[in-house]
């Protein structure tokens, strides 16, 4: 046996994808551990489907090397395919099908398929059992989706997008789903650019930009890195900023508002110089850094090229 | 719900249950999709009819039946093996059905398999029907021949695929549609179904292998005879040339 439950679920290294002239992905190396929720997180275009294409097999890597459960996902096709669970991005059914009947299908190809009844209810696909896909609302092609990559009760799960076109409620029903999938052992590589969907789900999340990662860590080690970086001290009125030596203004009489990367000393070196002045200090408050912040901090020379 | 609904047991089916089960979806497709089932039933039945019974067009012989029914078999076996299948599978990799497939325990050969039957599945049951509509309105063809007959019908059946499966992996959908759509009319008029093909020689059953296969049924079946060296050699070099360009350039995507 090749990959034995020691290997870890993705192990890319220095992953290169080009299209032609372009980069898609510049060099990308990662790990990511069995049982755990990673969420790729970037813009469109930053190379996230097409890290997973490599992961999936769908294409060889034009550099590095990809293992997946410790196999080749191009040369090992076949023997990994049973145990992963993929959903597409969009589509990937025949129009003509019913989704019961694709469903099915598919459950047919696993050696111990899930109950596709009970599937179809978790997803709110019952009504629709006998409706051909073509005339499924884009959320319910995305949840049919997600019940195709999962009926062959896979051990890892790679899902693009899966909340794409969702109403709030199939949003956290998915969102329920995948938590329960992380609980049942199951390890889950999923993309999105939701930031609260990344926050909630992932364990680790790895943010990429242009082809490359960005940053990588848990969602609490990604903002606490960043530290604080909002400080409103309530003291005497009047106070000349000038001489703190951070950006700082006095938002209505007395109520101050420092802004700027704020580790420990920076913190103590504000309220030290409050201590200087003489002030009286009544009330201190922080506000720490979202992941949205941390993401928009790292991606925003992106967002500034594509404007 | 109880812990454990997801706990991981993957593995794949048994490879001939899950041939089996894309098989069975193929052909539910197909029998859905009206113009599927016209281009596969509807244009043979009229051709042999119209053609077979009325002297609408001057044939090389005065048994009508005995030279329209076996270009309408040939006719047939392209129409399902080529047409119907280069449209359906272009589809079939626009929708990403293909790499949704691609993404299953269903292997390549799996599929190319399941494909392959599916088509022969339908090509047995049409030529059933056409050969019973033919016999019921006075068709009698030899029968020592069968064997070669069948054997031809194979070797054209594979070149078709191979054919369609190749255009459907280097075309858009849209332009393998009109390709294989135009390919049918053309072979529908010049390959001597109708009327007899225009006399290009023995390089005639080169370039139109629905001919050099219809002339192949006709001679098994009208003249009780033996099949040309030439025309196997023509089916079988269709056959083995597409379908190995097909299996070097089929694309999940």
């Amino acid at each position: 046996m090749v990959g034995g439950d020691v290997a870890a679920a993705v192990e890319l290294s220095d992953v290169v994808v080009s299209y032609g002239e372009k980069t898609a992905v510049g060099g990308v190396s990662l790990s990511m551990p069995r049982g755990r929720v990673l969420a790729l997180l970037g813009h469109n275009g930053a190379g996230k489907t097409s890290l997973l294409q490599v992961c999936e097999g769908f294409r060889r890597p034009d550099a590095g090397s990809a293992r997946v459960l410790g196999l080749d996902p191009v040369g090992d096709h076949d023997e990994l395919m049973p145990r992963l669970g993929i959903m597409l991005q969009s589509g990937g059914v025949y129009p003509w099908a019913a989704a019961g009947e694709i469903l099915r299908l598919f459950a047919s190809f696993a050696a111990n398929p899930l109950d596709t009844g009970m599937l179809m209810d978790r997803l709110g696909l019952r009504k629709v059992e006998r409706t051909r896909f073509r005339r499924l609302s884009g959320g319910e092609q995305q949840r049919l989706s997600l019940a195709v990559a999962l009926v062959g009760r896979p051990e890892l799960v790679f899902l693009d997008e899966p909340t794409a076109g969702m109403d709030t409620e199939a949003r956290h029903t998915t969102w329920q789903l995948i938590e329960e999938l992380r609980a049942d052992g199951v390890s889950v590589l999923l993309t999105t650019h939701l930031l609260d969907e990344a926050e909630r789900l992932a364990d680790d999340v790895v943010i990429m930009k242009s082809g490359k990662i960005a940053a990588t860590g848990t969602p609490a080690s990604l903002t606490a890195a960043a530290g604080i970086d909002l400080l409103e001290v309530r003291a005497d009125p009047g106070l000349d900023l000038l001489t703190l030596p951070f950006p700082a203004k006095e938002a209505s009489p007395g109520e101050y508002s420092i802004t700027g990367a704020l580790d420990t000393r920076a913190l103590a070196d504000v309220l030290g110089w409050f201590a200087a002045t003489g002030a009286h200090v009544t009330a201190v408050s922080s506000r720490r850094r979202t992941l949205e912040d941390v993401y928009l901090s790292l991606t925003s020379d992106l967002v500034g090229a594509s404007q | 719900m109880s812990a454990g609904t997801f706990s991981p047991a993957p593995g794949r089916a048994p490879m001939r249950t899950i041939i089996g089960k894309q098989i069975r979806m193929e052909l539910l497709l197909t029998a859905r999709r009206g113009e599927a089932v016209v281009l596969a039933m509807g244009v043979p039945l009229l051709v042999l009819l119209g053609a077979g019974l009325f002297e609408v067009t001057n044939l090389p012989t005065d048994d009508r039946l005995g030279f329209v029914v076996p270009g309408v078999l040939a006719l047939t076996v392209m129409s399902t093996a080529f047409t119907g299948q280069a449209i359906t599978t272009g589809y079939e990799r626009s929708y990403g059905v293909l790499k949704r497939l691609g993404a299953s325990p269903l292997t390549r050969p799996g599929l190319l398999l399941a494909k392959t039957a599916a088509v022969l599945v339908q090509i047995v049951l049409q030529v059933l029907v056409l050969g019973a509509v033919g016999f019921a309105v006075g068709w009698r063809p030899h029968g020592d021949q069968l064997l070669p007959a069948i054997a031809v019908t194979v070797l054209a059946a594979a070149g078709y695929s191979g054919l369609a499966l190749l255009l459907a992996s280097v075309l858009k959908p849209e332009t393998t549609t009109g390709a294989a759509t135009l390919i049918y009319v053309l072979m529908l008029s010049v390959g001597g179904i109708m009327f007899a093909a225009p006399d290009l020689g023995t390089a005639g059953w080169f370039l139109l292998p629905l001919a050099a296969h219809a002339e192949a049924l006709r001679d098994t079946l009208l003249y009780d005879t033996s099949v040309p060296f030439a025309i196997w050699l023509s089916l079988g070099t269709w056959a083995v040339v597409f379908l190995t360009a097909a299996a070097r350039n089929f694309r999940w995507e």
